[in-house]
């Protein structure tokens, strides 16, 4: 989709860029924490949310 | 000479601010059409307070161990009257109609400012070599880079055209380039130094601190960037290497790093053991994890703040820059939510490796400068791009906002600067410093 929207705009240059960002965003969805959505995180945490 | 050798014989009248601020001035007379450090250079308001800081001492109205020092700021902080053009001509017809508040506590303290320093194009990258105002070049070597993206900062600082400066670090761009160029770069706890009047990078990762050429010049500046409740004072003494406890980085920020790097961070590491120092191991579980975090926070940051200039005027950034800015805005919130919770388990592992020990210890830099306009550069294990390369040991303290500092730590054969990083606790930058400036003097004598 983006690298649809890329070449719509006139950047086909851009389109290897993405393909970076693309293995980049893959490698973030991949990583453990995201697991268990309902683990909780430090973030959570610092974001006051209450402990069950 | 380095403020602390001139601030004594300043404040005694040994020394004249005119007299040190014109040996500077020549510097950049001489250097700057070579090394390309400083976008604007204000001689004639410098030599003016020059005089009155020569005046005000010689009145017994002495500030302290910046008063008259020359100093220089990355064109990335505002200056009263001055553009900051942050090196695009995205900014051109910008003027500072104020002082950024660090500006403003170094001007308190008496610093004479000596001009605006070239940097990569807002500071979005790594080498100082996209830049409106054509790339910074390293005094070791011009055909190579000086680091990024605070470049003509450190190149100020290695030749001498400025004895302090005042950097940004978001992934690394304080220490990066100060390793690249043999000085000393702090990038404090983040938070601790105001970045208002600063552009911004991500305003979540983005620290501002000095570049220096020793590690007490860093900290005089420091103390005098903070603010006043939180000033501890310019002296400062050595923590004792006898008994220091720190933790060497194993594992993905180890790994892949040049030849040359690796063989003076371990001789170097080697002569803290041989001097008492105690050294453990230490790891970060997700730290190939890292890049992919900083990625989606830094991309999702810089598109929220040049989301209209991109769309109105394109044409102004440079090629390169520009890219990733576009490419930028392909992040999506989730993401972006992603990356915010890896940054925080990032910021828990360094804290538990910072458990029982004062610092952790590694590269600053894990390639020696690259050449102007390289991609990639060989490491072990084949090559990788310059700048994953570049940003690879400094970005684990931008995400987790912990002190750092970078120092030298010795040469490759063909002479090019190699640096030595300790971070510390956060809450204790003052404690990292006095472990380095231990590490600076036992490295001086090995």
């Amino acid at each position: 989709m983006a690298k649809a929207d890329a070449e719509q705009r006139g950047l086909p240059e851009l389109i290897p860029a993405l393909e970076g960002l693309a293995q980049a965003t893959e490698r973030l969805r991949a990583a453990d924490w995201n697991d268990d959505a309902d683990k909780e995180t430090p973030f959570d945490s610092a974001q006051g949310k209450p402990k069950q | 000479m380095t403020i602390a050798e001139a601030a004594p014989r300043l404040a005694k009248g040994r020394l004249k601010s005119e007299k040190l601020t014109e040996d500077c001035l020549s510097k950049i007379e001489e250097l700057n059409a070579k090394l390309n450090a400083f976008i604007t250079v204000t001689a004639e308001d410098a030599l003016a307070a020059a005089r009155q800081a020569d005046k005000d001492i010689a009145a017994g109205r002495y500030r302290g161990p910046l008063h008259g020092i020359p100093v220089s700021l990355k064109d990335l902080l505002d200056q009263k009257g001055l553009p900051t053009t942050a090196g695009s001509s995205v900014r051109k017809d910008h003027v500072a109609d104020t002082d950024a508040v660090v500006t403003a506590r170094l001007r308190d303290a008496g610093a004479v400012f000596v001009g605006k320093t070239n940097l990569h194009e807002f500071a979005f990258g790594t080498t100082s070599e996209d830049s409106a105002f054509g790339p910074v070049r390293n005094p070791k070597d011009p055909t190579r880079s000086p680091g990024g993206s605070s470049g003509g900062s450190a190149v100020a600082i290695a030749t001498g055209m400025s004895l302090g400066t005042v950097g940004t670090d978001t992934g690394g761009s304080i220490r990066i380039p100060a390793a690249a160029c043999g000085i000393v770069g702090l990038k404090p706890e983040w938070g601790q130094l105001s970045a208002s009047g600063v552009v911004p990078l991500s305003r979540q990762l983005d620290h501002v601190g000095p570049l220096a050429a020793s590690v007490t010049d860093a900290w005089i500046q420091y103390n005098a960037m903070l603010p006043g409740e939180l000033r501890v004072g310019a002296d400062l003494e050595p923590t004792p290497v006898k008994g220091l406890r720190l933790g060497m980085m194993s594992g993905y920020l180890f790994d892949r790093i040049d030849a040359d790097v690796e063989r003076v961070t371990v001789a170097a590491i080697e002569s803290l053991r041989k001097a008492g120092a105690t050294i453990t191991e230490v790891a970060l579980p997700h730290a190939t994890d890292m890049p992919a975090i900083y990625l989606h926070l830094v991309f999702g940051d810089a598109a929220e703040y040049h989301a209209r200039t991109l769309v109105s005027r394109p044409q102004d950034y440079t090629p390169n820059v520009r890219l990733r800015l576009e490419m930028a805005r392909y992040v999506l919130a989730e993401d972006y939510i992603r990356a915010l919770r890896g940054k925080a388990i990032i910021t828990r592992e360094i804290d538990r490796a910072l458990d029982g020990v004062d610092a952790l210890v590694l590269p600053s830099l894990s390639i020696p400068a690259p050449p102007i306009g390289a991609a990639t550069m060989p490491v072990k294990g084949g090559p990788d791009p310059v700048r994953t390369l570049m940003l690879r040991c400094t970005q684990p303290f931008n995400l987790s906002g912990h002190p750092a500092i970078s120092l030298p730590s010795g040469t490759t054969p063909a002479g090019l600067p190699i640096g030595l990083q300790l971070a510390g606790h956060k809450g204790k930058t003052p404690a990292l410093v006095q472990a380095a400036l231990a590490v600076e003097r036992l490295l001086a004598t090995a």
